[in-house]
């Protein structure tokens, strides 16, 4: 960066240094989750991860999506993850046979690059000459309060909200048909 | 209560944001153990024991009052074992995550208008059920990290319990939301405050009069989510020792009971808030700069007459069957709540 970009846009120090912070724990995190030779180990360095992301969610204001995330991943989806694992397999200590072959790690490390490439290629292309101002107030005029996310909800995404509902409808009964056995 | 006025003594005096911050997390962190310790006390060891017919703790103290102090006391002397074979970590960080989640609840409860609450978020209610969320994961780490079947057991029936009665318990939540218009708990105290039955006379009614069944449905997913009889499958002791609590000793079994009791108090408050109408009361002015005065102990009493309720049930009532449990939430409870909080939708748009 140079001086006359940091003199014209202002600069929210405690608000990078947090971001930093938060993204080095997600980093490390989210590699410990596919490194760990424990599978609960695995799911407990995932709340690390969705925990951060939450975080990132308060850095930039958007309480209500943070406190979802939190509801929603941490609370209900990794929770069933460890229920499930608990229910089934879960013993302490190292597994030997939780370690993929070489030849699937290779192509795992491909789409995830592949995948970094494509949505950094895409954030950078649409984002990359933007500059947003991060504070409440400003967050409250682009539409981050709860109010204002109901409001385009139910009005401007009415139509994808009652798709992604029935969508949702489906999958659970699917599930209820599948776990049956009468 | 006398905490939340010195923070009231405080903000009058224009200090700064540190400071007024440092001295909330203080309020809350001596909250927690405090009305704990009300709770164990009042209705653990002295209303239990008068339900039962018998005289409960005597001898420490006037009128035994300082038993359970002295019990405190007596767990942070104890050894801190960990099982040989335990997974340490996980063992070790579980009873404190469970704790977190109880501290996290006290964020956003109001004991009177605007700053008398730690933190007055606009999504108060909605952070409250993500944050009482969280107990669980500790509840499982604790169960599946104590290399032990009955912890193990005790754990998974914790969780399944957990996520069965969270749905009516956010049903019965949003009914109470609808009502409202607001997720912000100071904002619902109001609404209650203005919320007249018959056109525009008499004093503002809490929610309880027409959230009569959301308000019963509350107390027993509250009941459920604190894992209390009758709901105590996870910590059943005539078949799980103690569930997930039967490998810790010490201060660490200690933070597992003050986390149970100060997050009973702290639901106690929430239900006051929702359906009570909080730190307000009927039949005065709710712009009143009195209510930093005599907030704290109006929702104080109303607490207290919540946790009666939760705990004469919880003396009363033999413990349910695991099916039972779960009938009860996914049979009764949940339809019940989705049919009143149609019946609210619709009030809500024709009124």
């Amino acid at each position: 960066m140079t001086g006359t970009v940091l003199a014209a846009a202002p600069v929210y120090l405690p608000q990078q240094i947090a971001f930093g912070l938060i993204a080095v724990t997600m980093i490390v995190a989210a590699i410990r989750v596919v490194t760990t030779k424990n599978v609960v180990h695995a799911a407990l360095w995932l709340i690390v991860v969705l925990a951060g992301v939450a975080a990132q969610f308060i850095v930039l204001a958007s309480e209500f999506v943070a406190v979802t995330q939190v509801l929603v991943y941490i609370g209900a989806i990794v929770v069933l993850f460890l229920f499930g694992v608990m229910l089934t397999r879960a013993p302490i200590g190292k597994e030997v046979e939780l370690d993929n072959e070489p030849a699937q790690r290779v192509v795992g490390a491909v789409v995830a690059l592949f995948l970094l490439a494509c949505m950094g290629y895409v954030l950078a292309d649409y984002f990359g000459g933007r500059k947003l101002e991060l504070n409440g107030k400003v967050v409250a005029e682009l539409g981050g309060t709860t109010a204002q996310i109901s409001d385009s909800i139910f009005s401007t995404y009415l139509v994808p909200f009652e798709v992604v509902s029935v969508l949702l409808l489906a999958a659970l009964i699917g599930a209820i048909v599948l776990a049956r056995r009468d | 209560m006398s905490a939340q006025l010195a923070v009231l003594a405080a903000l009058d005096w224009d200090l700064p944001y540190w400071a007024v911050t440092l001295i909330k997390v203080l309020v809350a962190a001596l909250l927690v153990p405090t009305t704990a310790l009300i709770l164990g006390i009042v209705f653990l060891f002295k209303i239990m024991s008068w339900m039962q017919s018998r005289l409960g703790p005597q001898e420490a103290g006037p009128k035994g009052l300082l038993q359970l102090l002295a019990d405190g006391v007596k767990f942070l002397q104890k050894e801190d074992v960990i099982p040989e074979r335990a997974d340490r970590f996980a063992f070790k960080v579980a009873p404190m995550i469970v704790l977190v989640s109880t501290f996290l609840l006290y964020v956003i409860i109001p004991a009177g208008p605007d700053p008398a609450v730690i933190a007055d978020l606009p999504t108060g209610i909605f952070f409250a059920l993500a944050v009482s969320s969280l107990s669980v994961i500790g509840v499982l780490m604790a169960g599946w990290a104590s290399a032990n079947k009955y912890a193990l057991m005790g754990g998974i029936r914790a969780a399944g319990q957990l996520i069965a009665y969270e749905l009516p318990m956010v049903l019965a939540v949003v009914g109470v939301i609808i009502q409202a218009g607001t997720l912000n708990m100071n904002g619902i105290v109001v609404a209650q405050a203005n919320f007249k039955l018959f056109g525009d006379v008499g004093p503002g009614i809490p929610f309880i009069i027409t959230q009569l069944p959301m308000f019963l449905i509350f107390l027993a997913a509250m009941q459920a989510e604190l894992t209390q009889p009758p709901f105590d499958m996870p910590v059943a002791e005539s078949e799980l020792v103690s569930g997930y609590q039967v490998e810790y000793t010490g201060f660490r079994f200690l933070f597992f009971f003050l986390a149970e009791f100060a997050t009973a108090f702290a639901f106690g408050a929430i239900a006051s808030v929702l359906f009570l109408g909080g730190w307000y009361l009927p039949g005065l002015d709710v712009n009143s700069e009195w209510f930093w005065l005599i907030g704290p102990a109006v929702l104080f009493a109303k607490i207290m007459l919540v946790s009666f309720l939760i705990f004469w049930f919880r003396f009363t009532y033999p413990r349910l069957r695991e099916d039972q449990l779960q009938r009860l939430a996914w049979k009764w409870l949940i339809p019940i709540s989705l049919v009143w909080l149609a019946v609210t939708a619709v009030f809500k748009v024709v009124m």
